[in-house]
């Protein structure tokens, strides 16, 4: 009840501090709440936002998936190779979705059947992954993609201002989070996350649990190339290169704990809109990209530090008014 | 380890110490790796061995090396440290800097001035973790952000060159004592002396028994809290002074500089078979770790490896290493349980 009760706490937030950084914006510039600026910066980070759904899962279950961006610049090379070749879009497509499942794939069995450590493993396929990418495309760049596929990477859902691949985020995420939350599936995440020993115990495969998860992230890092690919009508090997580390900033700062066991999509889909938020808040009024940068590790490093400091400054209330009122009850002899 | 698994109890008993520890350890499985790999490259190619070639080689490995003796520190405690890439960057630009503004520092007073900056910054780091219970990981991929921006927002696009620098740093950097390049030297002190450390002192210990079960730590009466911060500050100043090494190394350095390296670092630990989970692991491991990486890399350019096949194939590499590592590992584990039971 307590864990729940600061579970809600936390993300209640973010949500006020994405409000926050809202209005903040609002002030700064006056073109800032328009559609057409909302519209610009949310689509900015939709690969992120799609990656970091299933990175959710995979922290919560105690697992991280460092090669997310690499199995994106794979795909994203291959949709380019697959087409230069003169492939069907529709059978490119699924050929790129069975590249991203066979990476997750990957990872998952070298984690499940050998028992090693993902952050290693990832480390390792993050290489692997990105160098295929260059075997695949070398420097070259795909860019004569259909027109009626790359709106689908820059368009907006008919009649608003929605871009297409955060409406598809969104329905995503909604699909996520009541599987996570409402599914025996969703919950027994939280148990292996817990407690793994205890949870294989109980009867749950875990392994099997962890492959399905690492396949899912693959699948997820498919999309968010064909998403990539359109949006910048680009296919190229070195495609979103670095982003493992603002979709893992942007779960932690979701109170999803690295240690696994807690975490909910709310916060996470929350944590996505808020650095997302800022750092289009701050580019519009012309910071420069650099305290961008500090402002994602500032933000990162206090979702955790700010929690704790409070918890111990409450505890050591508590303490000095338990002695407090043991010194009324009973005086201190002498 | 053929002979070891003949052998009856009596003999492993009988046989010294010293030999019998050899034989089982697990660098020494890299090591023959290291030198299949060496021999087959130069057996294809003989031009693999020439002077040129190897110093070039222990020239690109020692950067990594030196930042590998800090991070093995903190893998050793059950810790990560990601933001090294970004000390090393920002420690390369600030000395750099520094050296403009004062044309005439002497070269200790630089290195003095990396470790400083790196222990400051390692700081950060170790009260975070230490003090304030934020994960490692965590943290450190905070303060990578943090001082990457703090990089950029201090280098604003410029660059650091070889002009900038005076002729003593950079006679340094290309020097060489008994033909062995100035700045191996350097790492190979660095190394040998925290290896001995780890090994033989109390302090050293120390990270190993933070890292197998801090609790039994504590209750040992280790200061848990305080190895912790001690050992990121540590891994802080050692960036620090590979920042120094890598301006004296390329004399070109931008607000990029080290970017991605705390990948390569921690791969070359997990490859020299430092425990990601803690309290297992050596220097020697994580030095000969970083050297079969950089050997790798050195190979597949000997062989004239496609540019672009050559990280594949050593992302794919590193995944065989990892995965014989934790294969061997299990079987000893296996047998030292059998033995145990017999």
């Amino acid at each position: 009840m307590k864990t729940l009760r600061s579970l809600l706490g936390w993300e209640a937030t973010i949500l006020l501090l994405v409000v926050l950084a809202l209005l903040a914006g609002a002030l700064l510039s006056p073109d800032f709440l328009t559609s057409s600026n909302l519209s610009f910066l949310t689509a900015n980070f939709s690969e992120v936002a799609l990656m970091a759904l299933t990175m959710t899962l995979l922290v919560i279950v105690a697992e991280i998936d460092l090669s997310v961006a690499s199995t994106l610049g794979l795909c994203s090379s291959l949709l380019g190779v697959l087409w230069s070749a003169h492939v069907p879009m529709p059978l490119a497509i699924v050929l790129v979705f069975l590249a991203g499942g066979l990476a997750g794939l990957i990872n998952g069995l070298l984690v499940t059947r050998l028992g090693l450590p993902s952050l290693a493993v990832t480390i390792g396929t993050l290489a692997l992954y990105r160098g295929l990418a260059y075997a695949l495309l070398g420097d070259r760049a795909v860019a004569d993609f259909p027109a009626a596929y790359t709106n689908l990477g820059f368009g907006t859902v008919p009649g608003t201002s929605i871009p297409i691949p955060i409406a598809l985020f969104l329905v995503l995420a909604v699909v996520v989070a009541v599987v996570l939350h409402a599914t025996s599936f969703g919950r027994s995440l939280y148990a292996i996350g817990a407690n793994e020993v205890a949870a294989r115990f109980a009867g749950l495969r875990v392994e099997r649990v962890k492959l399905t998860l690492f396949v899912l992230s693959g699948l997820m890092s498919a999309l968010a190339a064909v998403v990539y690919t359109f949006r910048f009508s680009s296919a190229r090997a070195d495609n979103a290169s670095g982003f493992e580390l603002g979709v893992i900033a942007a779960v932690l700062l979701g109170g999803v704990s690295i240690f696994g066991g807690r975490g909910s999509v709310v916060g996470a889909v929350a944590a996505v809109f808020l650095i997302g938020i800022i750092n289009g808040a701050l580019t519009i009024v012309d910071v420069p990209n650099e305290i961008l940068t500090i402002v994602t590790g500032l933000l990162l490093i206090g979702s955790v530090l700010v929690p704790n400091l409070l918890t111990r400054f409450r505890a050591g209330q508590e303490r000095r008014r338990t002695a407090q009122e043991v010194n009324r009850v009973s005086p201190p002899l002498g | 380890m053929t002979a070891g698994r003949q052998a009856t109890p009596e003999a492993i008993q009988a046989r010294p110490n010293l030999i019998a520890q050899l034989l089982r350890a697990r660098e020494l499985s890299l090591v023959l790796i290291l030198l299949v790999l060496v021999l087959g490259t130069a057996a294809l190619n003989p031009r693999f061995l020439a002077l040129g070639n190897l110093r070039d080689l222990l020239l690109n490995v020692s950067i990594i090396s030196l930042v590998v003796v800090g991070q093995t520190i903190v893998l050793l405690m059950k810790h990560v440290d990601l933001s090294v890439g970004s000390v090393v960057g920002l420690s390369a630009f600030l000395t750099g800097s520094l050296f403009v503004a004062v044309p005439g520092l002497p070269l200790p007073l630089a290195m003095l001035f990396g470790l400083v900056l790196g222990a400051v910054l390692g700081s950060v780091n170790g009260l975070l973790v230490a003090y304030g219970r934020v994960p490692a990981l965590v943290a450190t991929l905070g303060t990578l952000y943090v001082f990457r921006g703090l990089d950029y927002a201090i280098v604003h696009g410029g660059q650091i060159n070889a002009g900038n620098l005076p002729p003593s740093f950079l006679s340094f950097a290309s020097g060489s004592l008994l033909g062995i390049p100035n700045l191996v030297l350097l790492v190979l002190v660095v190394m040998v002396g925290f290896g001995l450390y780890l090994k033989s002192y109390r302090g050293g210990r120390e990270y190993y028994a933070v890292g197998s079960n801090a609790e039994a730590a504590t209750l040992a009466g280790i200061n848990v809290t305080r190895r912790t911060l001690t050992g990121f500050v540590l891994s802080g100043a050692i960036a620090g002074l590979a920042g120094v090494l890598y301006l004296a190394r390329y004399g070109t350095v931008d607000a990029n500089a080290g970017s991605g390296l705390e990948l390569q670092v921690i791969a070359a630990a997990v490859v020299g078979g430092v425990s990601i989970n803690g309290g297992v692991g050596t220097l020697f491991g994580s030095g000969i770790g970083a050297l079969l990486l950089g050997t790798m890399g050195s190979a597949l350019v000997t062989l004239r490896a496609p540019a672009f096949y050559q990280q594949a194939i050593q992302g794919a590499l590193l995944l065989i290493a990892i995965s014989i590592d934790i294969v061997v590992a299990r079987r000893s584990a296996k047998k030292l349980q059998q033995r145990s039971r017999g």
